[in-house]
């Protein structure tokens, strides 16, 4: 029974998965669009990023999903005929996926790369640009390698929840690997074996990342001594 | 804005808040009771006790609360022996299977929770209690517990924020919480605007009142920590 679905479901593994790496690039650019905004000395520009860092992280993603979607699709067909178009937009589960989540997540790691980014003495910066170095030159060689090394645990954290909370998209119709797990439950009536080969994918996806960062966290820290007690 | 709309279902929300604070309420008190001493397990530098809370709370922690939530409600039905045995009277219910579920995943992210505060206990704490010639148990009740406890408040008031966001996919299960609230006014009168946006501004409210609650908590009971002004 479940091998006849297998490859059907880890097709969808792969929807998952494109979801969340497509969602993570969105949140990675915003997460350092805001810290930049948190960081910087306009006071429009901390307000504006502290009220998004707020009001994500105090809505469920579940709900925010269904306002986008639901909603992005009302506002899409107001607009559709003013803009010109004959027939209705239809907004896609993945799409709508993809921007809630990468919309939610940009919040997360706003926080993070903020704590990261501060984590990093200023005189370090200073000392760039006084040997003469431009901005973009400071963030690539100064800041980012050791904004990686610091933001590393709390991206990992941001990580592993962007990943579960693609199983969310499923909720909106996305046939990624737990709407199909759901399918193949309903015509074999056996939901149990199902989700259970659903639940055993999504911890080996969330395995193998910490394996990967856990890699990348060691290749980050070289030249640095680990405290010991 | 369709103000009148979100008037007449009003009383459609706060029935919804009352759901969703009930299975936040419950979840949380049971979650807490279980993880308490499993997080002590999980500290326990015996690999026979430490394992396999560590085991609970990598599959519980690895896999999406959706999927588990499914496994319960859909998943065990498909059992002949579950559905003959006395334990069905609760399993059938929308209400036991989204309680069980979200008990379960917090208890296995409280548990990481203790079992770091336990871990990064001052060793000189337990040097003195063992000094002055208390017992294991003596030093576990009144010296251990009482201090990792505390300083894991900051952490758990993380956890239950998350857990309030994660109540919203009781709706998935036909429980009318306040994401359920928002999906039936949404039916009624097809303002998913309206009706999604409400139910943020209801969950924004929560946030905020359960982050005022652990502020004043740690007032109470962490205020020798705080940094001095």
């Amino acid at each position: 029974m479940l091998y006849d679905f297998l490859p059907n479901i880890l097709s969808g593994m792969v929807i998952t998965l494109s979801v969340g790496i497509a969602s993570l690039l969105m949140a990675l650019l915003l997460g350092l669009a805001g810290a930049a905004a948190k960081l910087s000395k306009s006071r429009w520009l901390v307000g504006i990023a502290t009220l998004y860092t707020t009001v994500i992280r105090g809505v469920p993603d579940l709900v925010l999903m269904l306002l986008i979607f639901y909603g992005g699709q009302t506002l899409l067909n107001d607009l559709a005929p003013r803009l010109g178009f004959a027939d209705a937009i239809n907004i896609n589960p993945f799409v709508a996926g993809v921007m809630t989540i990468g919309f939610i997540f940009g919040a997360y790691l706003t926080e993070t790369f903020r704590g990261a980014i501060m984590a990093i003495p200023a005189g370090q910066r200073e000392a760039g640009i006084a040997y003469g170095m431009s901005i973009v030159q400071v963030f690539v060689r100064i800041t980012l390698p050791q904004l990686v090394r610091f933001a590393l645990p709390g991206f990992q954290n941001n990580w592993l929840v962007l990943v579960k909370s693609t199983a969310l998209v499923s909720v909106i119709g996305l046939d990624d690997m737990m709407f199909r797990a759901g399918l193949a439950a309903g015509a074999t009536r056996e939901p149990f074996i199902f989700y259970t080969a659903a639940a055993i994918l999504y911890l080996a996806i969330t395995t193998v990342s910490i394996l990967l960062l856990q890699m990348v966290g060691k290749r980050y820290s070289i030249g640095v001594k680990a405290a010991q007690l | 804005m369709n103000f009148e709309a979100i008037n007449e279902s009003l009383p459609l929300y706060f029935g919804g808040t009352l759901t969703t604070l009930k299975l936040l309420v419950v979840s949380l008190v049971a979650g807490l009771a279980v993880a308490l001493p499993l997080g002590v397990m999980r500290a326990s530098p015996k690999a026979w006790l430490s394992r396999p809370a560590w085991c609970f709370t990598y599959v519980i922690r690895g896999t999406p609360m959706l999927v588990q939530l499914f496994l319960i409600y859909y998943g065990l039905a498909q059992f002949e022996w579950m559905r003959e045995s006395i334990f069905w009277l609760w399993f059938k219910s929308a209400w036991f299977c989204a309680m069980l579920a979200f008990a379960v995943n917090t208890c296995a992210y409280t548990t990481e929770i203790i079992a770091g505060a336990i871990k990064a206990t001052h060793a000189g704490e337990l040097e003195a209690a063992r000094s002055m010639g208390m017992s294991r148990r003596t030093v576990l009740w009144r010296i251990l517990l009482p201090s990792a406890l505390r300083r894991a408040l900051p952490a758990y008031s993380n956890e239950a924020i998350m857990m309030l966001h994660g109540t919203s996919l009781a709706s998935v299960v036909t429980l009318v919480d306040l994401t359920g609230a928002a999906r039936e006014m949404n039916s009624r009168f097809y303002l998913p605007f309206e009706a999604f946006v409400t139910a943020g501004v209801f969950y924004l409210a929560l946030t905020f009142i359960l982050v005022g609650a652990f502020r004043a908590a740690e007032n109470r009971w962490l205020i020798h920590l705080k940094p001095r002004q």
